[in-house]
């Protein structure tokens, strides 16, 4: 079999055939973890939006929704880019493989940019869980009935909480991504992907559609609420 | 040394239902671990090697036997589903004629307070013979009420009310356990249940009349709150008239249909816009912080008592406690 | 049908003992060889030495807690500490021990063997699994050395996250830490099982040990994520008060009890899974028999891990959740008995007119299935809602889930470390002291936990430091007992580390059993087959010949001390 002779091969499997089916097929069981990782945060954000509407529709107004949507774009676009490279390493496109990898890298950095600003606005406005947590940032004086207002302030906190721990969880696994892109553009550059072997590419790629799609999730959930009733 | 129990009190009406399942149960599974130890040691022996060349035949299985032994288990923990649930609501649907007592959980003690407005603590004081509700609650952790002669249990959680009941059949002294891990002293935060005849009952909570009743007390709060002031009973009225409220289905703004109890009362004097009454606006201020869980439960028995014009105090569902505020810490 | 497992390597077909020849334990030297290893045998038994000190320690944590109970009043040590000691033996044990042991240990060395692999799909990973369950443990340990812990190894709110003054965060972290290593050991061996089968090994051609693990590895993959993150969330919680379970902040602490539940439900069929694994490898090696309704075994498995996702509320009767949603959980529990008892029943049909042998795995099994039943049978006691409302938080639910977790998953354990221990090391043990210790585990266990069975329906809480004097004789049997548990568990630490410097040399086959692990050298090679075997039968074809997999030259008679 000439493809165990490939400088990839790891010798435990049977072929080279054998060790991209492994490596795709496991990336697809890390992504199952994965969404049942998330989906703990999601159960509770479903929990507890039920229960406090009004807190979280007016936490979620103090968000920056046009940098969301853009941000939104930008990952879209980085999965297109992604893909792109993808594409490249199966036609063994050495160049284009790094570049798109490269565009990539940059749109996730652009979004990571984003994040921070976005963050920082949040930081200074005291919205940020915690002990200098201040609800009166929220604007929420149109809520008339008194107990509401002060159920919904307090209850602010849990929503601000899931904003974190949520675009946070998600930014982490974009930080983590950024390198490793980074480390498969090296290794395309020094010419070790082609269309016998790339699925060091694709299951990056798979990752990165994940995470992307993570995005697709949390932007309406946490940015486009509705005014409850 | 062998004077040690190995059965617990019977002493309630539900105790009797618990241990018939029980003894069904242990039947059933002395029956399967006898079968299963016949089976396996009786089969190891007998076909147990004699030469090291034995060449046992190759079973596959048997689709038979198979099916037998999914569908007889299967049956039997039907039966015991179905009995089970049976015992399951006889213990949570509450007699209506119960007369009503309330536990507040707080590291590391109960905190009890009756109808009549007199308290204990660590002690229940019950009458042999009538239903007894308790309504609990906890200002801390969660804890757990736990009476085994009566084979009843329920969690004291912060926030939320549960309740549970018991008749006693048996007058005697017996044990109240917390039964939820709460810290250092958990396994100090235990009590004393006593059934009592109905008269000494009665001579004991009239023993020493601790101030105003639980309703008493609810319907000064009432006055002194001027909740009076909207929740009035005529036409014109901002609130919901509240007499003969309890129990009742109420229709919501929102299109829901809750039923009045307990936690639907404290939910709305803590938190009024929680549950908005159709056709009114939510306009009453939060007690959130102001009340403190003794007073809010004073005047849930005061509400509930409010059914039509006239009602005497005795058959007013009484509510107690000695806490301080449920709310902000 | 009729063909043996082909193998074009003469070595293999006779292979015999390998100390003396090149194998996994001397390919290299060194302690890098060892940290540094890739090799799925040795990171077994990496985590063999590591989930034994934490076996230990757990144990010496429980001998606390029953030293404590002897007598009523708290008087060996105070409350607090006694209530660290309870806490730290749950979280040793559950998160340290029993998820990773069989697995960990069994699994990693004998998974790729028995499917006919050189080793698992990602062995790096599985290196890494074992640092991050090393990280975790430090975690702990930390956390131990600081004082410890005491909310209970459930970790429920609000307690958890505004009462307790110890180190929740710490711990929390480990706990977090270790699931990723429990996640990683997952995925490699449903990669591993799905994609590198060796040809001809059909997935009804399996031995059941890989079913097991199978079903095992789908509820590490999807369930201890839930938990980490909520675990993590009671870190931060605790952290940045944030209120997400405190009700005066608006949060809900009985949904804390809904995310654990999840994964710790489904968290028991991890370790008990692995245990009915290995059962049927015993069983059958023991009878020489085709086990009975192999099918029925495999597809149990499966129902038990799916079946294990929809049971958590039945931790919750008496929370004051919903009387309906209470009913559901009822009845699925109800369903889990099922499989459960199909397993039992095909385990004793297996003996039927089998060739039945007495040796000390074989102890362990059928100690095992005598156990199992008991605790499975009580199992129902709790699932019923009605009973449960009384026996809830009792000593009737540690006496319960002791007969799952001791008496299934450590009996099961340790008839696997005994039954593969030839294959691991080369090495037999001393058979006479094997049995001595496997009587009396048996008899420790039962003095220790049965009575608990009776004191928890009298009514005794679980995590009581004093309680009343009535209970006091039901105590002392069961601290009796569970002083010679503990006096029984070391005897195989020291005759098993005698037999690694003693023991006589194992052959490759010392049972007669069949499947993969023994038709090479015992201790295997690196890649443990010299040629690709190719697999032509059913697991468990004993009937096809045996001869020529058996060693006579080694009977297991002859390894009795």
């Amino acid at each position: 079999m000439s493809s165990t002779h490939h400088p990839a091969f790891v010798h435990h499997f049977e072929n080279l055939g054998e060790q991209k089916e492994a490596a795709t097929f496991g990336m697809w069981v890390f992504i199952a973890q994965e969404i049942l990782f998330f989906g703990g945060l999601f159960g509770a954000y479903a929990v507890y939006r039920n229960l406090h509407p009004d807190a979280f529709y007016y936490g979620s107004h103090h968000l920056n929704i046009p940098l969301g949507a853009f941000n939104t774009a930008v990952l879209i676009c980085s999965s297109l880019t992604m893909a792109l490279g993808v594409h490249a390493a199966a036609l063994g496109k050495r160049t284009q493989i790094v570049g798109w990898l490269l565009a990539t890298v940059f749109l996730g950095s652009v979004f990571l940019g984003i994040k921070v600003v976005e963050y920082k606005e949040k930081f200074d406005h005291h919205l940020v869980p915690g002990t200098s947590f201040d609800a009166s940032q929220l604007h929420m004086e149109s809520i008339e009935d008194p107990a509401l207002l002060a159920k919904s302030q307090k209850a602010a906190q849990i929503y601000y909480s899931l904003y974190f721990a949520m675009t946070g969880l998600h930014a982490l696994h974009m930080i983590i991504g950024i390198p490793i892109i980074l480390w498969i553009a090296a290794r395309a550059w020094l010419g070790q992907f082609g269309p016998e072997y790339h699925s060091p590419v694709e299951i990056t790629g798979l990752y990165w559609h994940f995470v992307d799609i993570v995005w697709i999730f949390l932007f309406p959930l946490l940015y486009l609420i509705p005014k409850p009733h | 040394m062998w004077s040690f129990p190995l059965f617990p009190d019977q002493a309630s009406t539900l105790a009797s239902k618990v241990d018939a399942l029980y003894f069904f149960l242990i039947a059933i599974s002395i029956f399967f671990s006898i079968l299963i130890a016949v089976l396996v040691v009786g089969l190891a022996i007998k076909y147990r090697r004699r030469s090291d060349d034995e060449k046992p035949p190759a079973i596959h299985g048997s689709l038979l036997l198979e099916l037998t032994w999914t569908l007889i288990p299967a049956g039997i923990v039907l039966v015991i589903f179905v009995w089970s649930a049976e015992v399951y609501f006889s213990a949570v649907r509450v007699p209506k004629n119960a007369i009503e007592v309330q536990a507040v959980g707080k590291r590391w003690m109960w905190k009890i307070q009756h109808m009549t407005g007199k308290r204990e603590i660590n002690e229940l004081h019950v009458p042999v013979g009538v239903p007894v509700k308790v309504t609990l609650t906890s200002e801390d952790v969660i804890h757990s009420f736990f009476i085994p002669a009566f084979r009843v249990k329920k969690d004291a959680v912060p926030g939320r009310y549960n309740t549970m009941w018991f008749e006693a059949t048996k007058t005697g002294k017996y044990h109240l356990f917390c039964a939820e891990y709460c810290g250092t002293k958990h396994s100090g935060m235990i009590g004393t249940v006593y059934v009592m005849e109905p008269d000494a009952y009665q001579a004991w909570l009239g023993g020493e009349q601790a101030g105003a009743s639980l309703a008493g007390a609810g319907e000064k709060l009432f006055t002194d709150l001027a909740c009076i002031t909207c929740h009035r009973g005529d036409s014109g009225a901002r609130g919901p008239d509240l007499a003969g409220l309890f129990g009742k289905p109420v229709k919501l703004a929102s299109g829901e249909t809750v039923t009045a109890d307990e936690t639907y009362l404290r939910e709305s004097i803590v938190q009024p816009a929680a549950k908005i009454v159709e056709g009114y606006q939510p306009i009453m201020p939060t007690f959130q912080g102001l009340l403190s869980e003794e007073q809010l439960l004073q005047l849930v028995a005061y509400i509930q008592g409010m059914k039509a014009e006239v009602k005497d105090e005795a058959a007013a569902p009484a509510a107690g406690a000695a806490a301080p505020s449920t709310g902000a810490r | 049908m009729q063909t043996e497992v082909v193998t074009t390597n003469s070595e293999d077909a006779a292979p015999g003992n390998g100390l003396d020849r090149e194998n996994y334990i001397n390919a290299k030297h060194g302690i890098w060889s060892w940290l540094l290893t890739t090799d799925h045998k040795r990171i077994a038994i990496l985590y063999l030495i590591t989930i034994t000190l934490m076996f230990f320690l757990g144990g010496a944590f429980a001998a606390g807690v029953r030293l404590e109970l002897m007598t009523p009043k708290g008087d060996l040590v105070d409350s607090d500490a006694y209530n660290k000691l309870f806490t730290m033996h749950g979280i040793v044990m559950v998160f340290f021990f029993l998820i990773p042991s069989i697995p960990a240990v069994l699994g990693n060395f004998l998974i790729p063997i028995m499917i006919g692999a050189k080793d698992l799909a990602f062995p790096k990973i599985n290196l890494l699994s074992w640092y991050i369950y090393m990280a975790g443990a430090a975690f702990f340990m930390v956390a131990t050395l600081f004082g410890g812990v005491e909310t209970g190894w459930t970790f429920y709110t609000p307690y958890s996250t505004a009462f307790s003054h110890t180190n929740v965060i710490l711990a929390a972290v480990g706990i977090f830490i270790s699931g990723f290593s429990s996640i990683l050991t997952g995925l490699n061996f449903i990669v591993t099982i799905h994609k590198m089968r060796a040809p001809g090994l059909t997935w009804f051609r399996m031995p059941l040990f890989v079913w097991a693990h199978y079903a095992t590895s789908l509820i590490q993959i999807l369930g201890t994520p839930v938990v980490a993150v909520t675990i993590l969330m009671v870190a931060v919680e605790r952290l940045l008060k944030l209120g997400l379970f405190d009700p005066a902040l608006g949060g809900d602490p009985i949904l804390f009890q809904h995310l654990f539940w999840f994964y710790s439900h489904p968290a028991v069929y991890i370790m008990i899974l692995p245990g009915m694994g290995v059962m049927s490898e015993l069983i059958t090696a023991f009878t020489r028999k085709r086990v009975f309704g192999y099918e029925f075994i495999a597809i149990s498995s499966l129902a038990i891990a799916v079946v294990g996702f929809l049971v958590w509320g039945h931790h919750m009767f008496v929370s004051g959740q919903s009387t309906y949603a209470g009913m559901v959980f009822s009845a699925l529990s109800f369903l889990v008995a099922i499989p459960s008892a199909v397993k039992v029943f095909n385990w004793s049909a297996t003996l039927y007119k089998g060739s039945v042998s007495w040796e000390s795995p074989m102890m362990y099994a059928i100690g095992f299935i005598g156990l199992f039943t008991i605790g499975g049978l009580t199992g129902l006691f709790l699932a019923a809602m009605g009973l449960d409302i009384h026996m809830h938080d009792t000593y009737f639910v540690v006496a319960h889930f002791h007969y799952i977790m001791v008496g299934g998953a450590i009996f099961a354990y340790l008839g696997g470390i005994h039954f593969w221990w030839p294959k691991i090391t080369g090495r037999m043990y001393p058979e006479y002291w094997a049995r001595v210790a496997a009587v009396l585990v048996f008899a420790g266990f039962n003095l220790t936990f049965f009575p608990q069975f009776v004191v928890g329906y009298l009514g005794m809480p679980r995590r009581y430091h004093a309680y009343p004097d009535e209970f006091q004789v039901l105590n002392v049997m069961s601290t009796a007992g569970a002083s010679l548990l503990g006096i029984a568990y070391l005897i195989p630490m020291l005759y098993l580390t005698w037999s690694l410097f003693a023991g006589k040399k194992a052959p490759a086959n010392p049972w007669g059993a069949k499947g993969l692990e023994w038709t090479i050298q015992s201790p295997p090679t690196t890649f443990n087959f010299e040629h690709q075997p190719v697999v032509t039968e059913e697991a468990y074809a004993y009937a096809e010949g045996h001869d020529t997999t058996h060693d006579p030259a080694a009977p297991p008679a002859q390894a009795h001390a």
